[in-house]
């Protein structure tokens, strides 16, 4: 197991979707969550033509999407699973909705990053509802994308605004997902999780064990 | 003879849309709602309505003014809460209208089943899940599954980028999203498109949705309104 930390401070989310950014596999089949995981999208390796060097899937119909459109590019019929209106790339195509999920649930896709509130050591994901009283629910494709892809990611940061960590023995939020997620990357580390629970791969501007120290999920069986 | 319509107004395309109808309206955000036909439908005045959609309305265009006149008793859709849904927000909060949220995925695919004749099918989505509860499970070679029933349209309200005078269509870019799933799972599919071309001018290999799912189709002003504050 590792001893130091990669870096001397914690990550920001630019720093950290870069890191993200340079684990993909050139040419997988790739998709990014609505919110911080659209950031990665910026850090992935380009072509002489500026395309990235991987297969972006939106839920709402679309592989090969290319960046955020901008001013005259902008058309109303071509948006993102964010409804931001983005441009084609070579070799894109389009499909529609009853596709696009069997691409996911089918496992065709490579790699899914997903945004969440909590995420267990047992790789299932909170990331739909807070479960707070008064709150619209609201679920989009994210059910489907925890169980949709062949790695599912979770990028995040570590701790909660009042401190408390995301990374947690068992989700307290309702679930999106059970036993789904693969690997998590936050501002202070990089874990794998599976059935016997979370491995440290790398922290940052935290030691391990200082990490422990901080994260009950991580102190109890470290593989 | 094709027996698919091609109607001159939006007026008649939605002519006989009885009050308690289920409606399966197409778009995502505003990419492919059928702005017009559903101007039409608030004006015809069907009320008490069942809406199947994947949002609950952006500002007050299309979904959002149907809901804003209290035609529309119950939703089901994957993602009604967005920046600019507080037409929805504020009936929800006030329960003045239903909500089923159904992940998106299985909303697509049920009514996919509905189109193809599948009496239900067992999905891995939401297993575990508070979605989950209530449904029949059943472990398929080691994994988990649950029981999903198709959802059936009394019409299916979308937008098509060209329609041959058969009422076969091909749809423009993400705007396709929902409409070629909704066609074939509604009794009755009113398509609204940017232009009606003879048949015989598209090409058979690009058509998206073969006439047979196609019953009635007017012709319309392009009309494109994007998501303000989507980020």
């Amino acid at each position: 197991m590792i001893a130091q930390a990669s870096t001397a401070a914690p990550l920001t989310m630019d720093q950290l979707a870069a890191v993200i950014a340079h684990d993909i596999p050139e040419g997988s089949y790739v998709n990014l969550g609505i919110g911080q995981p659209t950031k990665i999208a910026d850090h992935l390796p380009k072509d002489e033509s500026g395309n990235v060097n991987v297969i972006l899937h939106t839920e709402n119909g679309m592989l090969g999407m290319g960046r955020k459109a901008e001013g005259e590019e902008i058309d109303a019929d071509l948006t993102n699973a964010g409804k931001v209106p983005v441009v084609e790339t070579p070799g894109c195509s389009y499909f529609h909705h009853a596709d696009s999920f069997a691409m996911m649930r089918g496992g065709h896709l490579d790699v899914c990053v997903l945004g969440a509130f909590q995420v267990a050591t047992n790789g299932d994901l909170a990331n739909w509802s807070t479960g707070k009283s008064g709150d619209i629910p609201a679920v989009g494709g994210a059910m489907d994308l925890a169980i949709g892809a062949k790695d599912v990611f979770v990028m995040m940061s570590l701790f909660a605004k009042d401190g408390t960590p995301k990374l947690v023995q068992a989700c307290t939020m309702p679930l999106t997902g059970i036993g789904c997620v693969s690997r998590v990357y936050t501002d202070y580390g990089v874990f794998d999780l599976g059935p016997d629970g979370a491995r440290v791969r790398e922290t940052f501007g935290i030691t391990p064990d200082e990490l422990f120290a901080k994260v009950a999920a991580l102190q109890r069986e470290p593989r | 003879m094709a027996r698919t319509s091609i109607l001159a107004t939006t007026d008649q395309a939605v002519a006989g849309i009885e009050d308690a109808s289920t409606i399966l309206i197409g778009g995502f955000g505003l990419a492919g709602m059928p702005f017009d036909l559903i101007d039409a439908l608030i004006r015809q005045g069907a009320k008490d309505l069942t809406i199947v959609a994947n949002n609950a309305g952006n500002a007050e265009v299309g979904l959002a003014a149907l809901l804003k006149a209290k035609r529309v008793r119950k939703i089901l859709c994957s993602f009604p809460r967005q920046v600019d849904s507080y037409v929805f927000d504020e009936l929800y909060r006030e329960g003045k209208i239903e909500l089923e949220v159904v992940p998106q995925g299985n909303l697509a695919e049920r009514m996919r089943a509905a189109g193809a004749g599948i009496g239900a099918f067992f999905s891995p989505t939401a297993v575990g899940t508070p979605l989950a509860e209530g449904k029949e499970e059943r472990t398929i070679d080691g994994k988990r599954y649950i029981l999903e029933y198709p959802i059936r349209g009394d019409y299916a309200l979308i937008s098509a980028h060209q329609s041959d005078v058969m009422g076969n269509l091909v749809y423009r870019k993400t705007a396709r999203n929902f409409g070629p799933v909704m066609a074939t799972a509604a009794v009755t599919t009113i398509v609204q498109v940017n232009e009606i071309v003879p048949t015989g001018y598209l090409d058979p290999e690009s058509i998206i949705t073969p006439s047979i799912y196609v019953d009635r189709v007017v012709q319309t002003e392009a009309r494109h309104y994007t998501v303000r504050g989507a980020r």
